[in-house]
């Protein structure tokens, strides 16, 4: 019975979760947005103090049901390691090991230290919300996106507007071959050993283990009726249950109740067990057949390719060709209208892939940039930050882009543009042009003369620079390419004056 | 370009709509009586009882097809390396029933259909005997006027043509750039002297000029026609350009008419569907029409009016699809003139209407492309056009229906026009303008445009 309801919860948490990130136009998120917003590590990093304490009641009453209900990714392993029963036939086929705590806390230690030093990248790698968004935003979100347009084209055909074709492009190559690895190295683990990822490298696992060591109901064994089967041991995911010393090691249960389901003689029940004995750990014999540490990613430095998926649609003749746009470099990456400075977006954003999923200019993709590896960015070669658009800001559940309105938006100064009077068309090709200019939707582009003494002199650029509030329109609309004559650069510290 | 009040526009179409309705009772000669309904629209069975209407040129005594086919638009379809050619099967079907319907002269040019149309109507015409058709062509030196490209493309001509001779040859779009541009194109190069000596040996049977331009342009080159002799010139006609000219940088066609019947040129007409836009009109001037005469097709009306005038030779027409060629044929053979009452009805009444719309006077004629930027010029225009001729864009968020309009007008918007190619991307480099033989103000129109749909992305309209 509570397995069933853990599997309906599960199977429901993690539809919406998964929607959550494919869903483009939005829609879901005034619905399902929360469920973004109770998990663990964007809630503490979002300084979301009731999050965190209501998770911290909850894991004390009842264990780690977190872990099988809300995150994600437990959930997902939890679908791996079944499909891996059913294929092997055999249904039961753990047993119990005991906790390493130095990977454990290793992990754990070292998370917090690049949580502290600012190391994004290193954060993002192993927090489990962020490894769920971004193997789907990286890998189902294609396969969503071809669906959708595959849609659109029969709507096209049938004079439909009910579906839209959407650009389905490679956001960023690193950020992809991480969520291969990630993918490859967790289905690995869960086919083989079930929850190994969530007890020995996941840090919201470590962490929450050390109040479900506490936690007033918990499944236990009634050593009276207990026939030292072992049938609730080889059923243990998470290879917590040591039947030989009739112990449980509540710092790895993640409350699945498989167990109580398993034993014919109804010794495994799950509440307030009749005597509390403090769950000892004993360094027991070696169950543990060659688990890995997660060593991925940090190896991987992979060159970028810009692999635009190219649209070249055939017409009736008659087109120029368009260069595909290359971004520039920035000397101070560009962040979200929000976040109110680099610093405390980079800190705050556990690269869950939320912001980029949803954006609708194609404007926010995951950083290239070792350091901030797969925590996003803002770049104008596809779009630009358009005005009325705040959707980012509503969907962050880390605090690293703050929720703000379109009146507003225009009000913060993300970052500032520049000209490069050499590839401005003006100068180049010798013809009139003052796109940027007519784009800008806080007129910070006045177009001047060439020669102030020269009344007949082609205008020009010129960006005033206290006005101008980084939304990228000029860099998006210029026709030079494929490198823009003018160019955005990301302020440290967001300001509105 | 002035925005119109919506209201005032409304109440334009609905006054226009009500007025049209009160002379509809008329007094017009029916061709037919079906039921209830009287029509102008002739069955089937016209194509194969019916007469072509013919034209007798003057100066020669040509007898002229009044449907004449402009051979610029015919189906392209994709060779192996992924080029666009011309579909010669589909020509040549169309140009076989066409002929065979009586339509005997072809109009064609160098520069047409990416420079293959005068190949395909050579190939798909010297399948027949050359006296069953009229051939026209022109001196199409836009891009190269020196002697040896002029003399090189009038020979390439008659090969691509595979014939001797031609029957109507034109100097190609004179008026804008004035007589300056006529010196420098035609006569400083020798090629007037030289045109003038082909067509005493009978290389060319009639010497002409295709018309695009303002009153003083035109009156400039009528002037001319004391030396050189002009044996026909070709306008742009319809009746919309009938009265409803800009005036500066077009001139009523009524003007031209009236200039050329007065010295008894034979005349062409260009354009008398304006590009396909007098053919599917918007949902208001339709239904004024209809309710005139449910059968008849607007492009009839169209044809019809161009061919009410007397010293009109022929009316060209680019018939893309067999529809399009059976319906005009329809038209043309038992051909029933327009009184004078329908005529006013056409070039008063529906144009004036027409005028109040903001769609843009473009007929895709695609002399702007390609636009250095990458912009999509006619197929920006042309979903604007369709969107405001079907009715089918929101004007305001407390219409009803707006939110599906927004998204009908961005969803379809897209789809017509690539996003890197539509409106926002034109930088006003105006490269374009001279090209335009509508003297279409492109960047601004397309301005206009951007701005609409920018309004419809803020949803701020």
């Amino acid at each position: 019975m509570l397995k069933r309801i853990r599997q309906i919860l599960a199977a429901l948490s993690i539809t919406a979760v998964t929607l959550l990130f494919l869903d483009f136009s939005g829609t879901l998120h005034p619905f399902l947005g929360w469920l973004a917003k109770i998990q663990f590590l964007p809630a503490v990093l979002a300084l979301n103090l009731v999050v965190v304490a209501v998770l911290v009641v909850v894991t004390l009453l009842f264990g780690r049901i977190y872990c099988s209900v809300i995150c994600p990714l437990g959930i997902f392993q939890d679908g791996v390691s079944a499909l891996s029963a059913m294929r092997k036939g055999k249904k039961a086929r753990f047993s119990y090991s005991p906790e390493m705590k130095w990977l454990r806390y290793g992990v754990l230690v070292l998370f917090i230290a690049a949580l502290v030093a600012g190391l994004g990248a290193v954060v993002a790698l192993i927090a489990p919300y962020s490894a769920y968004g971004r193997m789907v935003q990286s890998l189902l979100a294609p396969v969503w996106g071809w669906g959708n347009n595959l849609l659109a084209r029969w709507a096209e055909h049938s004079g439909s507007y009910a579906f839209a074709t959407r650009e389905v492009w490679l956001k960023s190559l690193p950020t992809l071959a991480v969520a291969v690895v990630t993918l490859v190295i967790l289905v690995v683990l869960a086919w083989r050993n079930g929850r190994t990822w969530c007890n020995t490298v996941c840090p919201v696992g470590t962490v929450l283990s050390f109040f479900s060591r506490f936690a007033l109901l918990r499944p236990f064994i009634d050593t009276e009726k207990c026939k030292k089967c072992h049938a609730c041991e080889k059923k243990c995911k998470a290879s917590c249950i040591d039947i030989d010393h009739m112990k449980v090691d509540y710092s790895r249960c993640v409350d699945c109740f498989d167990c109580l389901e398993n034993c014919k003689f109804g010794a495994m029940r799950y509440g307030l067990p009749a005597r509390r004995k403090a769950a000892a750990e004993t360094a027991g014999k070696e169950g543990d057949n060659g688990r890995r540490a997660f060593l991925a990613g940090s190896a991987v430095a992979l060159t970028s390719m810009s692999l635009h998926a190219q649209d070249d649609k055939k017409r009736d003749g008659g087109f120029a060709e368009i260069l595909p746009k290359r971004a520039p470099e920035r000397e101070v990456p560009v962040t979200p209208f929000g976040s109110e400075s680099v610093r405390a977006f980079y800190d705050h954003c556990t690269a869950c892939q939320l912001c980029v999923a949803v954006c609708p200019n194609n404007v926010l993709r995951p950083s290239k940039d070792l350091s901030r590896l797969m925590q996003p960015e803002m770049s104008f070669e596809k779009g630009y930050c358009r005005p009325e658009c705040v959707k980012c800001s509503e969907v962050c559940p880390a605090g690293a882009i703050l929720k703000i309105t379109p009146e507003e938006k225009t009000q913060w100064k993300v970052g500032t543009a520049h000209v490069d009077l050499d590839l401005c068309v003006v100068n180049r090709d010798g013809v009139s042009c003052g796109n940027c200019a007519r784009h800008c939707p806080v007129g910070a582009i006045e177009m001047v003369l060439s020669d102030p003494d020269d009344r007949q002199s082609p205008h020009i650029p010129s960006v005033v620079e206290d006005r101008c509030i980084g939304c990228g329109a000029c860099e998006n609309l210029c026709p030079s390419r494929p490198l823009s004559a003018i160019t955005v650069n990301g302020y440290e510290i967001h300001h509105k004056d | 370009m002035e925005k119109i009040n919506r209201r005032s526009f409304l109440k334009t179409t609905g006054a226009a709509a009500a007025g049209a309705a009160l002379v509809a009772g008329g007094c017009a000669p029916r061709a037919k009586e079906n039921g209830n309904v009287t029509s102008a629209a002739k069955d089937d069975s016209v194509l194969d009882t019916g007469q072509m209407e013919l034209r007798t040129n003057g100066g020669n005594g040509d007898r002229v097809s009044l449907l004449g086919y402009g051979c610029m638009r015919f189906t392209m379809k994709k060779d192996k390396d992924g080029k666009d050619v011309v579909d010669q099967e589909n020509a040549n079907a169309l140009i076989d029933y066409a002929l065979a319907h009586g339509v005997n002269y072809y109009d064609t040019s160098p520069v047409y259909l990416q420079g293959q149309s005068e190949d395909v109507t050579g190939i798909a015409l010297s399948r027949h005997p050359r006296s069953s058709y009229f051939l026209a062509t022109k001196l199409s030196n836009f891009s190269n006027a020196s002697h040896e490209a002029s003399m090189k493309m009038y020979n390439d001509s008659f090969r691509a043509l595979r014939t001797d001779y031609i029957d109507y040859y034109l100097l190609h779009a004179l008026g804008r750039g004035g007589l300056e541009l006529f010196d420098g194109r035609f006569v400083s190069n020798g090629m007037m002297d030289f045109l003038q000596k082909e067509r005493e040996k009978g290389k060319i049977r009639q010497l002409g000029l295709s018309f695009h331009g303002n009153k003083d342009q035109f009156d400039q080159l009528l002037t001319l026609h004391d030396k050189y002799h002009w044996d026909f010139v070709q306008i742009q006609m319809n009746y919309y350009d009938w009265l409803h000219a800009d005036g500066v940088r077009n001139v009523n066609a009524e003007y031209l008419y009236d200039e050329l019947d007065k010295r008894e040129i034979p005349i062409v007409i260009m354009e008398p569907l304006q590009g396909g836009r007098l053919a599917s009109v918007a949902e208001g001037v339709a239904r004024m029409l209809k309710e005139r005469d449910p059968l008849a097709s607007a492009a009839s009306w169209a044809f019809r009016f161009v061919g009410s005038y007397p010293r009109v030779l022929t009316a060209l027409s680019g018939m893309v699809y067999m529809e399009h060629l059976k319906d005009n044929l329809k038209t043309f053979m038992d051909f029933v003139p327009l009184s004078e009452e329908e005529k006013q009805f056409l070039s008063v009444d529906i144009a004036d209407v027409m005028a109040n719309y903001p769609t843009v006077n473009c007929n895709d004629c695609n002399y702007c492309m390609p636009c250095p930027y990458g912009v999509d010029i006619p197929g920006i225009f042309k979903h604007y056009n369709k969107c405001i001729n079907e009715g089918t864009y929101a004007k305001d968020r407390a219409q009803e229906g707006y939110r599906k309009l927004r998204r009908a007008y961005l969803v379809s918007y897209d789809r017509a026009v690539e996003s890197l190619r539509q409106a926002e991307h034109c930088i006003t480099c105006n490269q374009c303008m001279i090209h335009c033989p509508q003297s279409i103000a492109i960047p601004r129109e397309l301005h206009r445009i951007e701005a609409y749909v920018e309004k419809l992305r803020r949803n701020e309209l």
